[in-house]
C-alpha cells in the first residue's frame, strides 16, 4: 500500500493509459493513506464517495479512450478553494459548515480536465501564518523529522496540509494559494515543488481572498513535471476575474527538457541576510554550481530595495485583509454569535468576529484597519505601495538587463517545530516570508524546488523567480535545477 | 434665434436679529443608473421584486465572489457627464468604503473616492423666466447602492432586503454655488430633467432613484464673494449636511429650516457643529444624525479586485454623437420654430415626452395652438384624472387632427372642445367623428342665409335697435348659432349679419 499513491502525476498519466492501474485503484490507495494519517492532520475533510464516484467515471472515459490530461488523477485541495457542496471554510470557526453552492475556477477546470477530489486540505486560517498553527482544526504536521528527534515539525503555511499531503503520499498533487510564500514555503519544508504563478495567470474566482491584489493559486506536486502538468490545467483567463490575464496558456510541460546553456542566471545580493544558516548558504551556492555546470551563466545583481520589501508586505497584505475579512459579520453564513436579546446589531458583530476569528486573523485585521485609518493612510498604506512599486522596477531592470530567471533561497531556515517558543514573536514568524513576499509584490512567478537537506534531514528548497507569463522557462530551469539535485524525496512512514 | 437675456439669480437674503445673512448650499445627488442589471453582477435591478429575489452571490458578499464591470452602467454615467459638459476622465479608478452594516453585505462599498470616472462640468438653472444661476459640478463618480434593512415588520428582528444592494449609482457632487431654496429645488429639477433626457437615470424620487443630500451653511453679505476670489471655503460657514432627501418640496423646506436654526445658534453666540442631520417632514425641522466626532472613518484604499478603468477618446466620442437634444438648446429652439412664449416652452421640455409630443403635433401645424391644446387642454385633463402623458388616451395624431380641423375653420372652439372630450373617451379619427356626429361648421352661405333671413324676419325690434347700435350684432350672431347648435362658422355668420344689417 501507498505503492500508487507515491506515483507522480506524469508516470499516474501514462500508467492510467497503458491500463496497468485503475483510477480506483489509485484513488482507493490515496484514500487508505489519507485515512491512515489522523497524525498528519493534513486532510480537514476527506471526499471518499465523491472520490471513488469520479475514479470509477475516469475509468469508464480511459476504457473509452476519452482521456483528459489529468483523468483519473487524485489530488488534494486546500480549504481555501470553493468547492461546491462541499464544506469550505478556509480552515476558520467563522465560516463554520458554510458550504458552498459554487465551485472556485480552478478547481472547476481540473475537474473538466477529468482530476478526482480526494478532499479539502488543511491551512492556516483564512491563510494567515507560516506554521500551519492558526487553523481551526489544530496544526498539520510535517512527515519529515529531524534524525534522532521525535518532536512534531510545521510543514510551514499557509498550505501546509498541502505540502504534507504531497510529501507523504496522501495524493498525487494538491492546489495550494500563496499571498506572500504560502505555497512555496511548505514545500521547501515538506520537500515538495510550489509554484506560484504570475499574478493573473490563475482565476481568483471562488478563492476565499486573503490580499487580493497578491492571491494566486499554484500547485504542489512531488515533481517539477507534475507541477508544470497542473498549472496547464489550472491557468486562463476568467471573465468572472477582472484581474487574470488574458493570455494564451501554454502547454507548460512542452518546455521542460531544453537546454539551459547561456541563460543566464540573477544571484540578488540583498537574499544574503544576516544570520543566514551555513546550511542555507551553501544549499544555494550548490544551487547555482548545478545550474552554471548545465550552462547556465551566474550573474551577480541587486535588488536594492529588498529590504523594505518584508513591511511593505505585512502593511499592504492586512490592509486588503481587513477590508477582505469584513463580509464575515454573521448575517449571512457562516457561525453568527449567541446573542442575549438586549444586544444590538454591533453587539452581534463584536461577537461574532471575536468568537470566530482566530488570534492571528484579528492581528492581521488589527494591523489592516490601523494602516489605512484617517491620518494613517499616507503614512503606511501609501508608502507601502510607493515601496512595491520600487522592488516592482528592481525586477524589471534585472530582467531588462538580461537575467533570465533568479535564484534565491525559499526560507531561511529548515522546518521548524510546532509550538516553538523562538516563534511566539509574531515578527518572528513573519521573517519566514522575507525571501518569498517580493515575488508576490511584483506579481512575478516563482517555485521552489527541493534542492537538499540540512545535517538533521530536513528538506530545503531553492527559490526560482521567473519573468512576468515565463512559467514555461521558469520550469524548465527548475525541472534542471531538480534533476541536478537529486532530491530523495522518501519519508520515513511513522503515523 | 432669439436672443434670450438672463439675469442671474440673487441670492436669498435672511433678515437676522444682528444683520443680513446669505445662504450657501452645495448638492451631492446620488442618481440610479438606468440599466437592466446591476454594477458588479448579472442580477435584475428592477423595482418591486420579491425581497431578496434579484441577489446574486456577488451582490450578498458570498466568500470568494468577485466583482465584474458592467461596462453599459459606465457607458451610461459616460453621457450623463457629456449632458452636464463635464470632462470625462480616460483613467478612473475604483476604491472602496469600509464600513459595516447589515445592508451592506461586502463591508464596504466599491466607489471611485481618488479618481472619478467625470470631473468638472457645469448646468445653468432658471429660477424663473430669464432668471438663472450657473452651477459648477465638482465631480461625478459610479458606485453600488446598498440594500435595504427594515425594522417595522418584527418588534424584536430586523430584516435584510438585498435587491437594491450592487445597483449602479452615480454621485452627482455640486460646488457651493447654489443660493436659495428656490435654486435648490430648481438643481435638483434641471439634473433630474437632464438625466431623463439622457435616459441615464429614471428620476422616480419616491421609488428613490434620484435622492440628494444638501449641504446647508450661512454666511454673512460679502463673505461669498471672498470665497469666489479665493477659492477658501474658510471663508464661508460651517455647514451641515442633510442626508437623503427625496423630494423637491422638502429640499425647499429643509433648507428653510436649517438656515435658520444656523442663524438662530451663531446670534446666540454659539458654533455651528459641522454634522449629518435628517430632516424629518412630519414636524418640518432637521435633527442631527451624528457629529463630526462621530463620523464613520471609511478607510478608503483602491479595491484591489479592479483594474483601473480606461476608456478610449473613440468610445466617448461616439457616446457623445449619440447624445440628444438637451432641455435648454430643446427649449430655446421651440422659442425660435414654433413662436411659442418661454413659458410654454419651459413646460412643453420639462419632460422629453411632452416634448416629443408637442413636436410630433407642432411639425405640420401652427405651434401656439399646438401649445395651447395640449398645455390648457390635454396636460389640464391629464392632471385631473392623475395620469401621465405615456398613459393619454389622446394620442398626438389625434390631438393634431382635431387642431386640423379648428385649424381650417371646421369647427369651432367650442365644438373642438367636445371633440376632444368625445376623443379622449371613445377614442377614434376627430374627422371621422365631426362626420358622424354632423359636428362641422356650416360655412356654406345659401344654408346659413336661410337661417338668417328667419332671425331678422323674426326679430324686427332688434333690427331696428341695431341701426342705433351695432354692437348688437354680437345678439344676432348668438341666434345663428343656437339655431345651428354651434355649427355655424363665426366668421361666416358675421359676415353676412353685417352685410345685411350694417351695410345698406
Amino acid at each position: 500500500m501507498g505503492e500508487l499513491s507515491s506515483l507522480t502525476i506524469s508516470k499516474a498519466q501514462y500508467e492510467l493509459k497503458k491500463g496497468n492501474i485503475t483510477s480506483v485503484e489509485l484513488t482507493e490507495d490515496c484514500l487508505i493513506e489519507a485515512k491512515n494519517s489522523t497524525e498528519l492532520n493534513a486532510f480537514c475533510m476527506i471526499t471518499e464517495e465523491l472520490a471513488l464516484d469520479q475514479a470509477m467515471k475516469a475509468d469508464q472515459d480511459i476504457r473509452k479512450k476519452n482521456i483528459r490530461k489529468l483523468t483519473g488523477i487524485p489530488i488534494g485541495i486546500k480549504d481555501i478553494f470553493c468547492t461546491k457542496r462541499v464544506k469550505t471554510q478556509a480552515a476558520s470557526r467563522i465560516l463554520t459548515n458554510f458550504t458552498p453552492p459554487y465551485e472556485s475556477t480552478v478547481t472547476q477546470k481540473l475537474w473538466n480536465s477529468g482530476a478526482i477530489m480526494l478532499g479539502k486540505l488543511n491551512m492556516d486560517e483564512f491563510a494567515m501564518g507560516s506554521s500551519n498553527e492558526t487553523s481551526i482544526y489544530g496544526p498539520c504536521v510535517n512527515p519529515w523529522k529531524a534524525k534522532n528527534d521525535p518532536t512534531a515539525l510545521t510543514p510551514g503555511g499557509s498550505s501546509g496540509g498541502s505540502g504534507t499531503a504531497v510529501a507523504a503520499n496522501l495524493c498525487l498533487g494538491a492546489t495550494g494559494t500563496d499571498t506572500g510564500g504560502s505555497i512555496r514555503q511548505p514545500a521547501a519544508f515538506t520537500g515538495t515543488v510550489g509554484l506560484k504563478p504570475t499574478y493573473g495567470r490563475c482565476s481568483r474566482w471562488g478563492i476565499i481572498a486573503f490580499a487580493s491584489s497578491l492571491d494566486q493559486a499554484g500547485p504542489m506536486t512531488k515533481s517539477v513535471r507534475d507541477s508544470a502538468i497542473l498549472l496547464t490545467e489550472m491557468s486562463g483567463f476568467d471573465q468572472n476575474d477582472s484581474t487574470s490575464a488574458k493570455y494564451e496558456v501554454p502547454d507548460f510541460e512542452s518546455f521542460l527538457n531544453q537546454n539551459i546553456k547561456g541563460q543566464k542566471i540573477g544571484i540578488p545580493k540583498e537574499y544574503r541576510v544576516d544570520g543566514m544558516p551555513k546550511e542555507i548558504e551553501a544549499l544555494w551556492e550548490d544551487g547555482a554550481e548545478k545550474l552554471k555546470a548545465a550552462g547556465a551563466k551566474i550573474i551577480d545583481i541587486s535588488l536594492p530595495h529588498t529590504r523594505y520589501a518584508l513591511p511593505a508586505y505585512y502593511v499592504i497584505a492586512p490592509a486588503e485583509a481587513s477590508s477582505n475579512l469584513a463580509r464575515y459579520d454573521g448575517v449571512r453564513f457562516g457561525e453568527r454569535a449567541e446573542l442575549d436579546k438586549s444586544e444590538n446589531i454591533n453587539e452581534m458583530y463584536k461577537k461574532t468576529r471575536q468568537n470566530g476569528f482566530g488570534k492571528e486573523v484579528k492581528r492581521r485585521i488589527m494591523i489592516g484597519t490601523y494602516a489605512l485609518s484617517a491620518g494613517f493612510y499616507e503614512a503606511y498604506y501609501i508608502r507601502a505601495q510607493k515601496v512595491r512599486t520600487l522592488i516592482q522596477s528592481d525586477f524589471s531592470e534585472v530582467f531588462n538587463r538580461g537575467v533570465d530567471v533568479i535564484l534565491t533561497p525559499t526560507t531561511p531556515t529548515a522546518a521548524f517545530k510546532l509550538k516553538d517558543d523562538k516563534k511566539k514573536n509574531p515578527l518572528d514568524m513573519y521573517l519566514n516570508d522575507v525571501f518569498t513576499v517580493t515575488a508576490n509584490l511584483a506579481g512575478l512567478p516563482a517555485i521552489s524546488v527541493p534542492a537538499g537537506k540540512d545535517e538533521t534531514g530536513l528538506p530545503l528548497g531553492l527559490q526560482l523567480i521567473g519573468k512576468p507569463w515565463e512559467e514555461g522557462n521558469l520550469l524548465n530551469v527548475a525541472d534542471v535545477l531538480e534533476k541536478e539535485s537529486q532530491f530523495d524525496h522518501r519519508v520515513k512512514n511513522w503515523w | 434665434m432669439i436672443a434670450i437675456f438672463q439675469e442671474t439669480s440673487k441670492p436669498k437674503v435672511i433678515e437676522g436679529l444682528t444683520g443680513d445673512w446669505e445662504l450657501v448650499i452645495g448638492m451631492e445627488i446620488h442618481a440610479q443608473i438606468s440599466s437592466k442589471s446591476k454594477l458588479f453582477s448579472g442580477a435584475s435591478t428592477s423595482f418591486g421584486s420579491e425581497p431578496n429575489s434579484n441577489v446574486s452571490f456577488i451582490d450578498a458578499g458570498m466568500p470568494g465572489m468577485l466583482p465584474v464591470l458592467n461596462k453599459f452602467c459606465i457607458e451610461q454615467a459616460v453621457r450623463t457627464g457629456l449632458g452636464l459638459n463635464a470632462k470625462i476622465n480616460l483613467i478612473s479608478k475604483f476604491d472602496r468604503k469600509n464600513y459595516f452594516y447589515p445592508d451592506l453585505p461586502q463591508g464596504y462599498q466599491i466607489s471611485q473616492l481618488f479618481e472619478p470616472l467625470v470631473g468638472e462640468g457645469e448646468v445653468t438653472i432658471d429660477v424663473k423666466p430669464g432668471i438663472t444661476r450657473k452651477v459648477r459640478i465638482e465631480r461625478i463618480h459610479i458606485e453600488q447602492d446598498a440594500g435595504k434593512s427594515i425594522h417595522d415588520l418584527d418588534p424584536e428582528l430586523s430584516f435584510v432586503d438585498l435587491n437594491r444592494t450592487g445597483v449602479a449609482l452615480m454621485e452627482i457632487v455640486s460646488k457651493p454655488d447654489i443660493r436659495s431654496p428656490e435654486e435648490a429645488s430648481e438643481y435638483v429639477r434641471k439634473i433630474r430633467q437632464i438625466l431623463r433626457y439622457l435616459g441615464t437615470c429614471d428620476g422616480n424620487m419616491q421609488e428613490g432613484s434620484l435622492r440628494a443630500d444638501v449641504n446647508i451653511s450661512v454666511c454673512r453679505v460679502g463673505d461669498y464673494s471672498k470665497y469666489e476670489e479665493t477659492g477658501d471655503l474658510s471663508s464661508l460657514g460651517t455647514r451641515c449636511e442633510i442626508k437623503n432627501m427625496n423630494s423637491m418640496r422638502f429640499i425647499h423646506q429643509a433648507i428653510d429650516f436649517e438656515s435658520k436654526r444656523q442663524i438662530g445658534i451663531i446670534e446666540d453666540g454659539g458654533l455651528i457643529n459641522q454634522e449629518t442631520r435628517l430632516y424629518d417632514p412630519e414636524k418640518n425641522e432637521t435633527r442631527s444624525l451624528r457629529s463630526k466626532e462621530e463620523a464613520h472613518d471609511y478607510r478608503y484604499f483602491p479595491c484591489p479586485d479592479l483594474l483601473p478603468l480606461e476608456l478610449k477618446e473613440r468610445w466617448v466620442k461616439s457616446i457623445a454623437e449619440t447624445l440628444p437634444e438637451l432641455p435648454d438648446i430643446k427649449r430655446n429652439r421651440f422659442i425660435s420654430t414654433y413662436g411659442i412664449t418661454e413659458y410654454d416652452a419651459s413646460i412643453l421640455t420639462a419632460e422629453i415626452e411632452s416634448a416629443d409630443f408637442f413636436e410630433k403635433v407642432a411639425k405640420t401645424r401652427d405651434g401656439k395652438t399646438s401649445a395651447n391644446w395640449i398645455i390648457n387642454d390635454l396636460f389640464g385633463r391629464l392632471n385631473k384624472e392623475a395620469i401621465s402623458l405615456d398613459q393619454s388616451p389622446i394620442s398626438a395624431d389625434q390631438l393634431g387632427g382635431i387642431i386640423d380641423l379648428i385649424l381650417a375653420n371646421q369647427i369651432s372652439t367650442k365644438i373642438a372642445k367636445e371633440l376632444f372630450d368625445i376623443v379622449w373617451r371613445n377614442g377614434g379619427d376627430p374627422a371621422d367623428i365631426v362626420v358622424k356626429n354632423g359636428m362641422l361648421q356650416v360655412s356654406d352661405i345659401s344654408s346659413l342665409e336661410e337661417v338668417i333671413s328667419q332671425i331678422i324676419d323674426k326679430n324686427p325690434e332688434q333690427v331696428n335697435k341695431i341701426k342705433t347700435n351695432p354692437k348688437l350684432i354680437g345678439w344676432f350672431v348668438g341666434q345663428v348659432m343656437k339655431a345651428t347648435d354651434g355649427k355655424a362658422n363665426p366668421k361666416s355668420v358675421n359676415e353676412l349679419l353685417t352685410e345685411k344689417l350694417l351695410i345698406k
